[in-house]
């Protein structure tokens, strides 16, 4: 017999060993998230999963499931709180939509339309850190990581390279590529990387391919974030 | 060739530490005091050596305060910056110094020799100000002492041969009980009692952790030697941070081989053959005490083989370096194998899932002490000491306005008047109890007990007279957070620098009540989304002082409505400073802005 959790009043069943995110995308209850991807090891540092288990915070995506727990997620008070928690990634970063090459496909963009944000919020921090344009076939945008550390786990763990690191401490944290220059094209990053096709937000893009899906035919223009992550789950990405 | 002079002063370090990558943090750090900074070279050569990527090794070098990618001067002098180094006048004495040094905060000086900047906290508020050059600690720093420094730093006189006086630490034991009181220990007859009678008094004295959460210490044992696992660890917690403390300090001067006993006691209890004391890189002056100590234990065979029957037993020094985070247990574990000191998630917990994923008990310097006694005199005896839920004796850290600041032992349940009595406070409007991340105590609840059912503490007791401004204090707290957070959530790495912001907008002149409730509403995101402790505790202090101290504020609520931050004549700072004018015409006439 499946063991099951409650999730906002109604049951959900998992297996030994999944957490409560992995559970409830199973069952296709959405839980907004950003540093959490179905193909690698849980991380929990965007927070953004945050549900109340037995009244507890926790993240949602490291949390075991265990039988009986009574997990709420989709209530006014975290929803507000994800929402300010998108809002703080919005203004640590250089976030500008309009111009940005990943508007419409951005994760990031997508769950603030989920969330209802309408605006920034706190006073950006306007951070400035060189562009790297060195590689042949990619871009990399540092201004607009929000540390999820995907690329690092896409690339240390399945491409076996460690091409992407996460250094320094606090706001100061930022990514880093693993060359002495500290240029891409000194890694031996490519095109068939894993890791260069899991950012969910706009720094690293493949070079040549801007705007070549316009604006109005992207992924988030033709469903939600919800609805994306529904159908990830059963695809190669 | 470049690499061969690195190769040279790297090859012994890493056959010191066999070449073992979860060592790293010790090889950075020796690495560092031969060469002055991590140069590229020497990443390469560590990166062939280690077997790891660069991206690695940088990301652990840049998380820590205390290593350097860059050139920083034959001489890297680094302030303390808390608040009781401030009210000694730390900031004039930095002034001072960059003015004779001929250089600007923050940046080496130009001919390379020098660089001067402000580190959190170094655990000397007794005997403040005080600074670290090249992480040797120095205290009671005055205008005469700056001024000698700076004289042997332009001299290039190497630093083994700075005078000793400027490198002495004072003790100031003002109180002592049973803990700081000498005695004799035999660890042996101890022993022989077995691990089970060991544990069991440990129950009955209701001895709990030191460190400031107070877990009962026996639970934790009991849950290591029960976990599954061959191999345990015990790890003594001496990443002393919180502002304000220092009380490990002085139990590790003068106590060490105690500390060491009560890590051997939990290793034979949990069935363990390694300890690890993790030491804050700020007491980097301690490493050869404690070092001979160790040595001096081997040779009585205390350590080493066969200390009783088949009990084998041997303890290590790892050295941090300048991150705060890092006496949370879980980033402490993994600072110690080496990596970034990011906060796991738990559960699983270090009893179970410590270090290297084994069963592994983690307590502070204080803890360990405590149980020697406990083993020496039964637990009954000890838990008839304090009150009924904090049993024994706590250390407390005393600094700021009293004329005797230092280290007092009390049996649990003192009073915080008490304390301000014994060290003879100067007009105390309030205590910051427990450093940043406790309680701010005013001068209402100064009959309030120092005890786990009332005012838990790790240590800290600073003391602020009534000329103090409780904002200040606040706002050096805060920066405190902002600075050493890890930056691995979202919610305390933005939200510790939006606070951060905010209450340097009120000292700049531009509050409102608006920024009052933004203050409120990110208490309740860190509260609620953090990962760990540090932002969970970061709002502590400016939710206190806004509640006990609220003239601080008032005074700074100038606007009734919202205000931006910007200030337009702020914004030419800059354009001043570079061009050198400070002129009426170089500034905004008030109603221009």
């Amino acid at each position: 017999m499946t063991e099951t959790f409650r999730l906002d009043g109604t049951d959900v069943p998992f297996e030994a060993g999944e957490t409560i995110l992995q559970a409830a995308l199973k069952a296709g209850r959405f839980i907004p998230h950003l540093c959490h991807h179905p193909e690698f090891r849980p991380h929990g540092s965007c927070k953004l999963c945050t549900v109340k288990v037995d009244g507890r915070q926790a993240a949602s995506c490291t949390r075991l499931a265990t039988s009986g727990m009574k997990v709420e997620s989709e209530t006014e008070e975290l929803n507000a709180e994800r929402l300010a928690l998108t809002q703080m990634l919005f203004v640590e970063g250089n976030h500008f939509c309009p111009s940005c090459e990943k508007s419409g496909d951005c994760q990031l963009q997508a769950t603030a339309y989920h969330l209802g944000m309408t605006n920034a919020h706190y006073d950006h921090f306007f951070p400035n850190r060189p562009l790297d344009a060195s590689h042949p076939d990619f871009l990399l945008d540092f201004n607009r990581c929000i540390l999820c550390s995907l690329c690092v786990r896409a690339s240390r763990d399945i491409d076996n390279k460690n091409v992407f690191g996460l250094a320094g401490r606090g706001m100061a944290s930022h990514l880093i590529v693993n060359s002495k220059s500290g240029k891409l094209v000194d890694t031996d990053f490519s095109v068939s990387d894993k890791a260069a096709h899991v950012c969910p937000v706009g720094v690293i893009l493949r070079k040549r391919q801007g705007f070549f899906i316009p604006i109005g035919s992207r992924t988030f223009d033709k469903k939600t974030i919800k609805e994306y992550v529904d159908t990830r789950l059963g695809e190669e990405d | 060739m470049r690499t061969d002079h690195h190769s040279a002063y790297l090859s012994p370090i890493l056959e010191k530490y066999g070449e073992n990558a979860s060592n790293l943090m010790q090889i950075l750090r020796e690495a560092q005091e031969c060469h002055g900074y991590l140069h590229p070279d020497a990443i390469d050569f560590l990166c062939e050596k280690l077997g790891l990527p660069r991206t690695k090794i940088v990301g652990v070098a840049s998380f820590y305060s205390f290593f350097y990618l860059e050139p920083r001067g034959q001489y890297r002098i680094l302030f303390s910056d808390n608040i009781t180094d401030r009210m000694m006048g730390s900031e004039l004495l930095l002034a001072r110094m960059c003015k004779t040094l001929w250089l600007e905060k923050g940046k080496l000086s130009e001919d390379a020799l020098v660089s001067v900047d402000t580190t959190s906290c170094t655990g000397m508020c007794d005997q403040g100000p005080a600074l670290l050059v090249n992480n040797f600690a120095i205290t009671h720093l005055t205008e005469a002492r700056v001024d000698s420094i700076c004289a042997l730093v332009r001299e290039q006189v190497p630093l083994e041969e700075w005078p000793s006086e400027l490198f002495e630490v004072k003790d100031n034991i003002r109180r002592s009980d049973i803990l700081l009181l000498e005695e004799d220990f035999s660890l042996r007859a101890a022993l022989r009692q077995g691990p089970e009678a060991i544990l069991s008094e440990l129950k009955l004295s209701n001895l709990r952790g030191r460190g400031g959460a107070g877990f009962a210490t026996a639970l934790k044992w009991e849950a290591c030697r029960n976990a599954a696992g061959s191999e345990r660890y015990v790890i003594c917690n001496a990443d002393e941070g919180e502002p304000g403390t220092f009380k490990d300090r002085v139990l590790l001067t003068l106590h060490a081989k105690k500390v060491f006993e009560g890590m051997i006691l939990c290793g034979f209890v949990i069935g363990s053959k390694k300890g690890m004391l993790y030491l804050r890189g700020e007491y980097r002056y301690l490493l050869g005490h404690l070092e001979k100590t160790l040595q001096d234990m081997r040779q009585a065979h205390l350590l080493g083989n066969a200390i009783l029957g088949d009990f084998d037993f041997d303890i290590e020094i790892h050295m941090g370096a300048g991150a705060y985070i890092c006496g949370e247990e879980s980033a402490l574990i993994e600072s110690l194998e080496g990596k970034r000191g990011t906060p796991r998630n738990r559960p699983p917990f270090p009893v179970t899932n410590g270090y290297l994923d084994r069963p592994t008990v983690v307590n502070n310097v204080e803890t360990f002490c405590a149980a020697t006694l406990v083993a020496a005199h039964g637990g009954k005896w000890y838990s008839e000491i304090g009150t009924q839920k904090s049993s024994g004796t706590k250390i407390l850290s005393v600094s700021g306005d009293c004329e005797r600041p230092g280290i007092y032992e009390y049996p649990f349940g003192v009073t915080v008047r008490e304390v301000l009595q014994d060290c003879r406070a100067i007009s105390p409007q309030a205590v910051q109890v427990s450093g940043p991340s406790g309680v701010m105590v005013a001068q209402a609840e100064f009959d309030r007990k120092i005890a786990f059912e009332d005012i838990p503490t790790a240590g800290a007791f600073m003391v602020f007279g009534k000329e103090r401004d409780m904002f200040e204090v606040a706002r050096n707290f805060v920066h405190f957070f902002a600075h050493e957070s890890c930056g691995f959530c979202t919610p305390c790495r933005v939200g510790t620098a939006l606070l951060r912001n905010l209450m340097d907008k009120l000292h700049n002149g531009h509050g409102s009540a608006y920024d009052f409730e933004e203050i409120r509403k990110l208490n309740g995101i860190l509260q609620s989304m953090s990962h760990c402790g540090l932002g969970h505790s970061a709002c502590n202090p400016v939710l206190d002082s806004i509640a006990k101290f609220r003239p601080a504020y008032e005074k700074r609520m100038l606007h009734h409505e919202f205000t931006p931050a910007f200030d337009l004549d702020q914004a030419l700072q800059a354009a001043r400073q570079m061009t050198g004018r400070d002129d009426r015409a170089a500034h905004l006439a008030k109603g221009e802005q």
